[in-house]
């Protein structure tokens, strides 16, 4: 960041990611707090009409800044112009919503019976990853611990992929169309809509 | 003189640029999109090189209401 400019606490939180990732490898259970960074945002959002986690809290967006900016893991060139566009931008945001609705299925799933825990961690909705040893039963129902397996992996390939397009583009490419920005975004623009009409 | 200029329909207010800007003269606006501020403006581009989705263009402006 700037020369002149106080640091705050939550300048810091980039490391919230990687400590969210290490915790999650040895106990999955640890996967159910990354629902602070899908609730955070919209509470912020609904309540507040702004975008103030993007602005000052994403871990995420801050890891990519630390990685590509500080430690030169980017090229910075300008991304496509279609990776920012609105198509693309609900598009992926639809993508991910169905993803993450099929992941509630399947822990609905092992709720009730009807299929078993896989302790597995799939990466980029396709690649099944074994990650056994994170997780040898505890006094919870297994359906938490599958949706634990079930966010990580949804946690870890969205940086994943936010971690490639940080390499290739600008530090920061994935906030163009990670969907919690989109989401928040478009509840900010109508309450920006609804105050002013 | 060189300044910002936002391209509000593409800006997807991340607030990278706010965060770059030396002279604390960008905000975002409802979390809608950026909005710079001509007057704290010196257009020294570092916002323009953090944008990641290439909403914002510096360039040469005539005739700036101080």
């Amino acid at each position: 960041m700037s020369l002149n400019k106080k640091k705050h606490w939550y300048d810091y939180l980039w490391i919230w990611t990687i400590v969210y990732f290490a915790l999650g490898f040895f106990n999955i259970l640890f996967a159910w707090l990354g629902m602070i960074d899908f609730i955070l945002p919209l509470i912020f959002a609904a309540v507040g009409g702004n975008k103030w986690f993007c602005n000052h809290m994403c871990g995420r967006g801050q890891l990519f800044w630390v990685l590509g900016r500080n430690l030169k893991c980017s090229r910075r060139k300008p991304a496509p112009k279609w990776i920012s566009s609105k198509w693309f931008r609900y598009g992926f945001l639809t993508f991910f919503m169905t993803m993450f609705g099929s992941m509630i299925f399947q822990t609905y799933l092992v709720f009730s019976g009807a299929s078993t825990l896989k302790k597995v961690v799939k990466l980029f909705w396709t690649f099944k990853v074994p990650w056994k040893w994170a997780y040898n039963g505890s006094v919870l129902p297994d359906w938490v611990a599958q949706f634990g397996f079930g966010f990580y992996s949804l946690m870890l390939t969205s940086t994943l992929i936010g971690l490639i397009v940080m390499a290739m583009y600008k530090e920061r490419t994935w906030c163009t169309f990670c969907p919690m920005g989109t989401m928040t975004q478009g509840i900010c623009k109508i309450k920006a809509k609804k105050g002013s009409g | 003189m060189r300044k910002a200029a936002v391209d509000t329909n593409r800006c997807v207010a991340c607030g990278v640029c706010a965060l770059q800007c030396p002279k604390e003269a960008i905000g975002i606006y409802k979390g809608s999109y950026a909005v710079v501020d001509v007057a704290k403006c010196v257009g020294c581009g570092m916002c323009e090189k953090a944008c990641p989705s290439g909403s914002i263009n510096v360039a040469e402006v005539q005739d700036v209401i101080k």
